[in-house]
């Protein structure tokens, strides 16, 4: 199925440094099990006016709102804090609601499929359960023992610093589905989850990094980690991904944290 | 169909929902029903801060937060609700601390604190450090501690379930059930997303937790699924909804997008200047200028814009600037409300001011509770079993206009409150029967909704209400404006009846949830129009150029709506809300197609502050 749609022109927008309205072609990996087409993924075409700002999820609304009421994506926020629409734009992971259309080259079809590596329930919606269950299982809570104290904890700026970066994971799971390790082995904890355990072992307040490292020790934990730096370059967040995979490997080793 | 038993059934797992989990989950068999991931709720897009009088870098008291956030208000707030908050405040800050929450630290190691709009010392004297804060994403960072924790206590939830009806013993919407009679929730039934499948849950205590309703305005700092679903339920059921007409407008959403930048970028020194460069709000709020409550910032920012000293092209907007801070300062304060500059409107921050615009942003009003998280059914009887926290609610320690900082407070302490009380409460009670179909009503509305002959589309009715909404019931008001909304919202109805869905089928149906959602909206447009046209005063958030000044002989009282049956006539209903109003007042009744909405009023509580004038 291949449609082309026009959407009303002179559409008003407050445009700040406004860049000229441009046509879009989304192509789409759809999966719609109810559908005529069963158990076959497919592609549909769309084109549809784009603004100067728009962003991914711009357009997969338009298409969604104006042309095709059963294309199926989650979204909340449309700033990049929830993690609902991590999607693979052009063959790379990134939030829809903050990859500009402009910034993805739109003289050519943008591709948009659903993350890789976790089953796929309808077009772009994936089940999350198994990424969520990896990062359930890392312990992802401050461990502590012994009375708790009357006030808050101590905690200078720089041991606050330490694990500054992995403290602003959204659980979106780009890093995660964009792992070749992860695509090949599902059972493997992939960098989202070690990326959280990593926020609680070099948090000066946690008593449990000892369990967490043994957890992470397995061989479906951390050396499994071939260093693509696929997961740095996903995550919308910019955490160093990679680098915190490596941290926890030494943490593992030299027993500092 | 599938049927549940749990003791406690806490309906959304933003902020105020896990720290009623938390609670409750201890004690008594308890579940989580939210439509997203609980990560996903926007809780998360909190960014400034959460205030409490810890002291820890100057000399600070609950009773001047009590004070800020009562004047804060515009004297609306119930006064007892407020203290308890700002008392509360301090240990709500050190549970998170001790559940792993990563405050900034002062040098000593101790949680930081920063000035926020509204907050100060000893009774207005200057701006005051109260904000503790995790640098500009505190809601992201309470979100996830909490969600951890949840981990931690192995809290049950059902996720991408999505409640579509609250069971009562008794409809109040369906006729009026005299005061003082026990009316009592038994259970609500959800759609599962994933499956479309239809779950029945019974439950002692029911804790409404679903936020708040920023989409019935198209300019929102709001997600895309925060359309009002539990204030509707509970409206639709006949529980009252109070002070629907005060809804926030936080100064600084991005120019055309409505994208939320924290007031934390004027506590950190950042200043408001229009199309001539002019710090404006020296003008507007001389003591505390850029830092004056949100109501007042928002209103400056819009008169700018209205008498022609707007910035850019079409003078439609105007400019925070950050230029004269420090690179290092920005990044380690305000690192990703920057990056939402760049990344939006490629405006880089450290050189360039950034374009911003009030935006749609907080629902002062919601389902009228007391302080210890239980719903009002009037103002003096409760609803058995059904309890309301953090944006659904309505205390109300906000009255007329939130301070910032405020509601990340709220859902954490009245959040932790209906845990406790509606644990306590199912400890003791005993499950109430359900009737046979009590899944009837929304199985019909799903097979109707799918099975409808093509008609208009969602968004186009959805799109209608957001525009009629800011162009008539935004930040400025008047009587005129309002009654076309209103005229707007009826003929939108009417179309509502007529929207179908594309999506037929059973596996994730966002379109029929969309469909479902609108209905929602619309429903609450009405109160919140209503409440605006009926309150002809200037109080808060809610500003009528047709009636500038505030009116306290005659409106010091909080608004309560009730859907009513048609056939009812307005004195059969709502009598026991009569206290205090001057005849001609608050006896406002609008009639729909099959339903009227009555207004009536609750008494505000005052304890210790008179109203007086509000400056700054």
């Amino acid at each position: 199925m291949t449609a082309t749609l026009e959407a009303p022109a002179g559409d008003e927008q407050t445009e700040v440094g406004a860049i000229p309205s441009f046509e879009v072609t989304l192509k789409i990996r759809r999966y719609s099990p109810e559908s005529e087409h069963g158990d076959e993924a497919y592609w549909d075409e769309y084109t549809v006016l784009a603004h100067g700002t728009d962003r991914v999820l711009d357009a997969l609304h338009k298409i969604k709102w104006e042309h095709d009421g059963s294309l199926t994506f989650r979204r909340s926020c449309a700033h990049g804090i929830c993690g609902s629409d991590a999607v693979r734009i052009n063959g790379r992971n990134r939030l829809a609601c903050k990859t500009l259309l402009k910034d993805v080259n739109p003289d050519k079809p943008i591709t948009v499929e659903p993350i890789k590596g976790l089953p796929v329930i309808k077009d772009l919606v994936v089940d999350m359960e198994p990424f969520f269950a990896s990062y359930r299982e890392i312990m992802p809570f401050l461990i502590t023992t012994g009375n708790e104290p009357s006030k808050e904890r101590l905690q200078s700026a720089e041991q606050r610093e330490r694990f500054d970066d992995t403290t602003k994971c959204i659980l979106c799971a780009a890093c995660t589905s964009s792992c070749p390790v992860f695509w090949t082995d599902g059972q493997y904890f992939g960098p989202a989850a070690i990326v959280n355990a990593h926020r609680f072992i070099f948090d000066s307040r946690d008593e449990g990094a000892t369990q967490r490292l043994e957890i992470l020790n397995d061989k479906e934990g951390v050396w499994r980690c071939r260093t693509t730096f696929n997961c740095t370059e996903a995550c919308p967040r910019g955490i160093e991904v990679t680098k915190a995979i490596q941290e926890v490997k030494r943490a593992m080793i030299t027993r500092a944290f | 169909m599938q049927t549940h038993q749990y003791d406690v059934v806490i309906v959304g797992a933003g902020g105020a929902g896990m720290r009623a989990a938390l609670e409750s989950s201890g004690s008594v068999r308890t579940a989580v029903i939210s439509k997203l991931y609980p990560t996903r709720s926007h809780t998360g897009a909190a960014q400034g801060g959460m205030c409490a009088a810890l002291a820890n870098v100057e000399e600070d008291n609950w009773e001047w937060h009590t004070f800020d956030t009562v004047k804060g208000g515009d004297y609306l707030v119930d006064q007892d609700a407020a203290e308890i908050m700002a008392k509360e405040a301090i240990d709500a800050v050190l549970d998170l601390e001790r559940m792993g929450l990563p405050f900034n630290r002062t040098p000593e190691g101790r949680i930081d604190q920063r000035r926020f709009g509204g907050h100060t010392r000893n009774h207005g004297e200057a701006a005051v450090r109260r904000s503790c804060y995790a640098a500009d994403r505190t809601g992201h960072m309470i979100l996830q501690t909490l969600y951890q924790q949840c981990v931690k206590q192995d809290v049950e939830f059902f996720n991408e379930f999505y409640v579509l009806d609250l069971i009562v013993d008794h409809d109040l919407a369906a006729g009026e059930v005299p005061d003082g009679e026990t009316v009592t929730a038994t259970g609500v039934v959800a759609y599962d997303l994933a499956t479309g499948e239809i779950h029945v849950f019974q439950a002692k205590a029911i804790i409404f937790a679903t936020g708040g309703a920023g989409k019935i305005f198209k300019t929102t700092s709001n997600a895309h699924t925060l359309t009002g679903d539990g204030m509707a339920l509970a409206l639709r059921r006949g529980v009252p909804l109070e002070d629907m007409e005060f809804f926030q407008f936080h100064p600084t959403g991005l120019a055309g997008l409505g994208i939320l930048l924290s007031e934390a970028a004027r506590g950190e020194g950042g200043i408001l200047r229009n199309g001539d460069g002019e710090r404006f709000m020296e003008r507007y709020a001389p003591t505390i200028k850029d830092l004056a409550p949100r109501d007042i910032v928002a209103r400056s920012m819009a008169n700018e814009v209205r008498e022609g000293r707007g910035a850019g092209p079409n003078k439609d907007y105007v400019l925070l600037d950050l230029t004269h801070l420090e690179p290092a300062h920005i990044d380690a304060k305000l690192p990703d409300i920057t990056e939402f500059a760049r990344t939006y409107l490629g405006i880089e921050p450290y050189t360039e001011p950034v374009p911003v615009y009030p935006t749609a942003h907080y629902a002062m009003g919601g389902i009228p509770t007391n302080v210890d998280a239980e719903v009002l059914r009037n103002s003096t009887d409760v609803v058995k079993g059904l309890y309301a926290a953090g944006e659904v609610a309505c205390v109300s320690v906000h009255g007329s206009n939130r301070l910032g900082t405020n509601s990340l407070l709220d859902i954490n302490v009245f959040g932790k409150r209906a845990g406790r009380t509606a644990a306590a409460y199912a400890a003791t009670a005993s499950y109430t029967d359900l009737p046979e179909d009590a899944a009837a009503a929304v199985v019909a509305q799903l097979d109707e909704m799918r099975n409808r002959p093509d008609g208009e589309r969602v968004a186009e009715v959805r799109k209608a209400l957001q525009e009629t909404m800011d162009a008539n019931a935004q930040v400025f008001r008047t009587g005129e404006s309002l009654t076309a909304a209103l005229d707007d919202i009826r003929a939108l109805q009417k179309r509502y009846k007529n929207v179908s869905v594309q999506d037929k089928g059973r596996m994730f149906n966002t379109d029929l949830l969309e469909a479902l959602e609108l209905g929602f909206l619309l429903d609450l447009a009405e109160v919140v129009v209503i409440g605006s046209l009926n309150r002809r005063e200037s109080r808060g958030g809610h500003f009528r150029e047709d009636y500038p000044e505030r009116d306290d002989a005659n409106y010091m009282l909080h608004t309560m709506a009730y859907r009513r049956p048609a056939h009812l006539g307005a004195d059969e209903v709502v009598e026991a809300d009569g206290v205090g109003v001057v005849e001609g007042y608050f006896d406002h009744v609008e009639d729909f197609d099959g339903y009227k909405i009555v207004l009536g009023s609750k008494p505000v509580t005052q304890t210790r502050y008179e109203p007086m004038e509000r400056k700054y």
